[in-house]
């Protein structure tokens, strides 16, 4: 599909820059006049990814996160975030609501549900070893003068 | 990321200013444990009004911010999030264990 505009940027797996990839990414996005809440959407979304990137991919290591973020034909958003961290042994399981491996961390588990509502599709590609790959697309909302 | 504790009386209101992510969600944690445990008290409403942004690490914090208040029978309460925070919420199903105004 043709690419109208794309951005790649990386981050070391640090928490502090759980809020630079959210910035990063709205800033990115306003060229598309975006609704608050379709902004806020997507910063969200961006944020369980980067931050499952953090707390479980790279959980004892350090490492680097790839963001890329593509405008589509029709307003749609592409949102791809890589991790080559230590993957996950069962993306079905660790997508239902409520798993969490860290719960003495208080994390919710709802990070995938998170993503999944508030984006239009959630692919999530992961090897153990490897890491994983979270892959979001939503589409905007036509908004105008006409 | 700052933190407001006001008290009057029996009443506790914390007033958080910012986003709540898993970066800072450690640090309102310590900052409202050391409040909580130190006073107990028996009501505390969470104000969220300047709260910007929140991903599911806020519902982690609140969920253990309920369960703390509880082991002395305490009551928390969430006040005035964002229409999104809201969303949030919602989905985590939040309101069945906290009381959101």
């Amino acid at each position: 599909m043709e690419i109208l505009n794309e951005i790649k940027f990386t981050i070391p797996s640090l928490s502090v820059n759980e809020s630079t990839a959210r910035a990063v990414v709205s800033s990115f996005l306003t060229q598309t006049d975006p609704t608050v809440e379709e902004l806020s959407d997507i910063r969200t979304a961006v944020s369980e990814a980067v931050t499952n990137a953090i707390v479980h991919g790279y959980r004892h290591s350090r490492g680097v996160i790839e963001i890329t973020v593509r405008l589509l034909p029709e307003r749609n958003v592409y949102i791809k975030i890589r991790d080559k961290g230590c993957g996950i042994p069962d993306v079905r399981k660790a997508m239902q609501p409520l798993f969490t491996t860290t719960p003495e961390e208080e994390r919710s588990g709802l990070g995938f549900s998170v993503m999944e509502s508030f984006m239009d599709s959630l692919t999530v590609r992961s090897e153990v070893g490897h890491g994983t790959t979270v892959i979001m697309r939503k589409r905007l909302a036509v908004h105008g003068n006409c | 990321m700052t933190i407001d504790i006001k008290s009057n009386g029996g009443n506790v209101t914390a007033v958080l200013y910012g986003e709540i992510d898993h970066h800072n969600a450690q640090e309102i944690r310590t900052q409202l444990d050391n409040y909580i445990i130190t006073v107990q008290p028996p009501e505390m409403i969470i104000d969220f009004s300047n709260i910007t942004f929140m991903d599911s690490s806020g519902i982690g914090l609140i969920m253990g911010r309920s369960r703390l208040m509880r082991e002395w029978g305490g009551n928390l309460e969430i006040r005035n999030p964002q229409p999104y925070i809201r969303r949030v919420m919602k989905l985590a199903g939040m309101e069945r264990i906290v009381k959101i105004t």
